[in-house]
Order: structure tokens, then sequence, then C-alpha cells
């Protein structure tokens, strides 16, 4: 029996009295993409830096690639890559001069490395700016060198944090299409977002909030923890619709989502007529209501909503 | 402790450094311009000392002693005044730091053999170049008087007479007293371990700062790998500047070199190893290159400028003071340059001051590696 990627137990981490990670259990598989969605301040760097063993935890434990991150914190270094949240590479080298650096950090031999850069660098698309200052490459580039960097020694897992913050969409998906092709060479990927479209492409995702995991499973199970349906309305004024729609229906959860109106109920089949009701005679232009399948975004909305009505 | 890891973070930290002006400024230069600066504006010997006469007596006599004080390498007669009031003003605005009085009756009273007082007024409000004054003023009234006697016995007995005491002063290893050649060694000490502590204090808490140590700690490097690997490119330049210094003791202020110069650099090399490590720690302790760098210069300089013997002697310290002096690892190196430089003397007496900075630097390596830790708290 092969043991997870990663498994974490009760882990937990804290600063003074704020709980950044609290009794975080989970398991990821060999070759899988896990998705750590959340917040910002959710905790999920915190589990990052856990999970990399460059922070101990005060209480529980976790095994990457079979190892214990605190015990045997050097054996777990050398079989993971590490992308941090803030860009950690040395700006005043050279694309190819921080590439070399963590070659000969990582104990990559010579034999062979040449190749080796050679080919993670047309993976990212960075062959041209090989000479380039990493401080003069674009917010997109950066993140492909750190890629390119982190994967230099082959690791078993990829610990990527926040990888596509701040980056332009079409970096993004560059980005995400590196991350596939990877996992076809059997690489376990833990990624964090607070994009929730980037959740939806990983193999299982976890919602983190306050330090705790409130959702665990894939994309599709994580969207039937949710109950009730989602009733979408369009309408010509959303903000003044969402605000009546909220007074007429206290039972309802109602949210605005872009220029769409999001109600959330147990009774799809009436709301849908109701609501179209009640905004025409408050004088409203509806110019329709459909029932959807829940997006990520209405579970987190969902979850995270709450979850804090609950601690308020 | 592998040496391909050990090569690689030495080999970027030198790309660091060579790609930024400011850190190759403050490594080359910054040593070589307080070596210029210091070196000549600290001297400590005191010669022309500017000096106000009033003659009364204005006859061959007191002519003759007055020139012997103009002769003299150690004073310059600035201006001849005729009263108290003028030779105060000659002091108060700085002028003249003495001013001598030169009684009315100074050739009749020479010519009598009796005592004739002379008058000489010091400016002591620096008290230290008071007293080398005075003492120059006494030796030349003193070789004036002994040759105005021994002519007067002539004259009188037929027959010269001698001193019983002929004092023979003879000066080792500095014959001309001149502080330059034991203030450019000792000199050379200081700037070393200020330069030295600052240049790796900034090393470590930049990377904490610039956020690339999370990067670098979830590697396999090894501390004592990143910190080996980090002091080596300093260890070169260091080095460099020695070598740099010892040249410009050597043709720019003429201090003779007596001793071996491969042991001076040997012990340069221990001083420096130690002097680097100081920052290292004090970096991976603070984290922050604006209070590593603060510290580094409070911890090193004014320690090293004041306790290691390089202006002001041990010797004359409280004993309590004297005792803190042996925290100061400047001092084992500024006696190890005196040594070498002036008195041409080997390890076979300099065994213990080179054996405790070798402990310093061993302590201080070892400290750096001990506090250096590869996680985030």
């Amino acid at each position: 029996m092969m043991q997870p990627a990663i498994a974490s137990e009760n882990l937990s981490k804290s600063f003074g009295p704020v709980a950044a990670v609290d009794g975080l259990t989970l398991s990821v598989d060999h070759g899988e993409i896990f998705g750590l969605v959340g917040p910002d301040g959710a905790g999920k760097t915190t589990t990052m830096r856990l999970l990399t063993s460059i922070m101990d935890p005060d209480s529980g434990q976790a095994r990457v690639c079979g190892r214990d991150t605190v015990s045997e914190a050097e054996a777990v270094k050398e079989r993971i890559g590490y992308m941090s949240q803030r860009f950690g590479l040395y700006p005043d080298l050279s694309v190819m001069e921080n590439m070399e650096f963590y070659a000969d950090i990582y104990g990559v031999p010579r034999k062979g490395r040449a190749e080796k850069i050679e080919r993670l660098l047309s993976f990212s698309n960075l062959t041209p700016f090989k000479k380039r200052h990493a401080g003069n490459l674009s917010g997109g580039m950066k993140q492909k060198l750190g890629l390119a960097c982190a994967l230099i020694h082959t690791p078993e897992v990829l610990f990527l944090d926040e990888p596509t913050n701040g980056v332009d969409p079409a970096s993004r998906r560059d980005f995400w299409r590196i991350l596939y092709q990877l996992l076809k060479e059997k690489v376990t990927i833990f990624v964090s977002t607070a994009y929730l479209d980037e959740a939806e492409r990983c193999n299982r995702i976890g919602l983190m909030h306050e330090g705790r995991l409130m959702a665990l499973g894939t994309p599709g199970q994580v969207k039937k923890l949710m109950r009730g349906s989602i009733v979408e309305v369009r309408a010509a004024r959303p903000r003044q619709a969402k605000e009546i729609l909220k007074k007429s229906l206290p039972d309802a959860e109602v949210g605005l989502f872009g220029d769409r109106v999001h109600v959330v109920t147990d009774t799809p089949e009436n709301t849908e007529a109701e609501t179209i009701r009640i905004l025409s005679k408050a004088g409203v232009e509806v110019s329709g209501a459909r029932l959807i399948e829940p997006s990520l975004e209405d579970v987190f909305v969902s979850v995270l909503g709450k979850d804090g009505g609950r601690r308020e | 402790m592998k040496p391909m890891r050990i090569f690689a973070v030495a080999r970027k930290e030198f790309l660091h450094i060579f790609r930024d002006p400011r850190s190759l400024a403050m490594a080359i230069a910054i040593p070589m311009l307080l070596l210029v600066l210091f070196g000549y504006a600290l001297t400590l010997d005191v010669d022309d000392v500017p000096i106000a006469v009033w003659d009364r007596d204005a006859t061959p006599a007191s002519r003759d002693f007055i020139s012997r004080f103009s002769a003299s390498p150690y004073f310059t007669i600035v201006r001849h005044v005729d009263g108290y009031e003028k030779a105060r003003h000659c002091i108060d605005s700085g002028e003249a730091l003495a001013f001598l009085v030169i009684p009315e009756d100074f050739s009749e009273t020479a010519s009598t053999g009796q005592e004739i007082p002379v008058q000489f007024i010091v400016d002591g409000s620096d008290s230290n170049t008071a007293t080398i004054a005075m003492g120059y003023a006494d030796t030349v009234a003193a070789t004036w008087s002994r040759r105005v006697m021994m002519e007067l016995e002539q004259r009188l007995a037929g027959k010269s007479s001698s001193l019983p005491v002929d004092m023979r002063p003879r000066v080792w290893f500095n014959p001309d007293m001149e502080s330059k050649n034991y203030i450019i060694p000792g000199l050379i000490a200081v700037i070393m371990m200020v330069i030295a502590a600052l240049l790796t204090s900034l090393t470590v808490a930049r990377e904490w700062e610039r956020g690339t140590m999370e990067q670098l700690i979830s590697t396999p490097v090894k501390g004592p790998e990143l910190i080996l690997g980090k002091f080596l490119p300093y260890f070169v330049i260091g080095m460099f500047d020695v070598f740099l210094a010892v040249l410009m003791g050597e043709y720019m202020f003429h201090v003779p070199l007596r001793g071996s110069a491969a042991l001076l650099f040997f012990m340069a090399a221990i001083f420096l190893a130690g002097a680097l490590s100081v920052g290292m720690l004090i970096s991976i302790v603070t984290k922050s290159q604006l209070l590593a760098s603060q510290l580094a210069m409070v911890v090193t300089f004014l320690p090293s400028f004041l306790l290691s013997g390089f202006m002001y002697a041990i010797a004359n310290m409280p004993r309590p003071i004297q005792v803190m002096t042996h925290l100061v690892p400047a001092r084992y190196f500024v006696a190890l340059l005196k040594g070498i430089y002036l008195k041409g003397i080997g390890l076979e007496i300099l065994f213990v001051e080179a054996g405790l900075l070798a402990v310093f630097g061993i302590v201080v390596v070892l400290l750096a590696n001990v506090k250096f830790k590869k996680k985030l708290v």
C-alpha cells in the first residue's frame, strides 16, 4: 500500500491569539492536483509553510513523501519543490544564473543538466530571456521562472503558493497549461489560490477559512455540499434588485454576482416566479430568472457566509 | 557539506556584490578612504607649536635664548608682542598655543650665574599638547642653561666640568618617534574590523527582507553551507583590502614592515574570518539590514577604536576596562600588527595573541551556525 503524497493530521499553528491553521487534516494522493482555496488570511500560506517544512507546527503532524515534516525536514526538502507567494528568486541574477544556482543547491548532476535546463526553459517559454535579469521579467514570466527553478530537481511534490496572484489572464492560462503537462509526468501538485476558476481545474479542493478546512472533495462534491438551489435573476438594476429581494425573501440567501443576483432557496420552482413578481411590483425590470448549477463561488460565499454569521 | 552548494552560494554572492556598485564601493573604496583620512589626520605628534614671545630684555643674550626656540622643530614663533594683553589675545584667538616672557634683567642675571625666571604660559585647553609643549620648552631651556653654565665655569675656573649624569636615550623600533608608524598598523586593524562586519551584516538580512530566504530554506541546502558560501566572497574582498592597506602603508605612509609579510597576511586572514563572522552573526540574529548594519557599526567601531590599544595604551586604563579589552578582537590584531610591523617579531612571541584571535574566530563562527535556523517563526 503506497503512502499518500501528503498527509496531515490535526495540523495547527497559531501566531499569538490567532489560529492561522486550526486542526488541518487532509491527504493528497500521488499524481493529484490539489487546490487549497480560500480568501486572503484564511491560512493558506501558513499551511504551505508547514507542509514544506520551513515552519514547525504547534501541534499535529504531517508527512510529505512519507517523511515527517518536523523530524525529517531535510528529507522532505529534497523531494519537494516550493514556490513562495512572494517572488523568491534573485532579481539581480539572470534567468540562467538563477536556474544554475538552484540546480547546484539541489545537487542536480552536471551530466544532463544543460539539457534539463533547456527543456524547462522551453517548457515555460523562457528560452529567449535566458540572459535577462530576473528583476526585469514581467509578473507572469517571473512566476514561470519560479516554477522552472522549483522543478529543476524533478520533485515528487510541487507546492505552489498562489502562483498566479497578480498575473494577467493570458499568463495564468499559460501557467495552468504547464501544470497540466506536469501532471502527465506524475508530479503531485499542491496549489493554493484565491481564484475559483482555478480551483475548478483541480482534481480535489479544500475550502479554507480562518485556519479551518470548511469543505474537502472534488469540485463537484464540494458544490453538492451546498444546501438548496440557486436562482439566477437578471435585472436592469441588480444592486437595487438585491436589496428588494433580501427584504422580501427573509429565508433565502441573496447575493450579488457581477450583474446578476443569486437567490439560494430550498424551493426553487416557486422562487423563480416569485422573484419576477416581487421585482415587477417594485418597478424593477427583470429580463429573466432561471435555476442554475451552483458554481464554486456560490459554495464559497454560502459556506463563508454561514460561518461568518455563526461567528458574529 | 557539499562543495557544489557552497560554491553555488559563493558564486551567487559574488554576482550580487559586483552588480551592486554601492556594495563594491563600500567593500573597496571606503576602507582605502578611511585609511587615507585617518592616516593623515590622526597624528599624535606635536610639532611646530605656535608661540608668542615678549622679549622685555632685548639683548643679544635674550635673542640667543629665543633663537633656540625658533630653531627647534617643535616651536614656531608666530608673533612678537609687548604686553600680557596682546599675548592673551594671541592665545584666546588660537593664534598661539604658548607664550614666552623674557624678563628685563635676563642678560644681567645670566652673566652673574644666578637663576633666571622665564615665564612660559601654555594653553591648557588641550592638555595633551600642553604637556608635550611644556616638555619641549623645558628641554630647550635646559640645553641653553647648560651651555651658559659651562661657559661661565670655564671663564671663572679655567676648566670645564661635566654633569654627574648624562642620559643618552635611544628609541628602538620607531627611532624617529613618528606616531604614524604605530597608528597605521593599528588603523588597518580597526578599519578591517568595521568594514568586514559591515559587509557581512547585510548579506543574510537582505535575503530575509527580499523574501529570497523563504525560497532558499525550502531547499536541502544546509546552514553551514549557506554561511560558508556567503563568507567566501567577502573573505576574498577583505584580504584584497588588507593587501591594498599594506601597500598603502608601504608606499604612501612609509611605515616600515620589519617582520614577515606572510605572517602578517596569515594573521589578517584569521582576524578577518572572525570579523566577517561577527557581521554574519548580527545579520542572522536581526534579520533586518538597517538594524544589522547599525549594530555592526556600534559593536565594532567604538571598541576597536577605544579599547584595542590602537590609540590609547591599555596599560593606562582602569583595571575593569583593561579586563574588558580582552573581549575586543582588534586588541590582539593591533598587538600582532604592531609586533610584526615595528618589532619584526614572529609567532614565537606573538603566539598568545594569535591563539586568542583564532579562538575568537571559532567561537563566532560556531555561534553564527547555531543561530541560523532554516525555519520561519
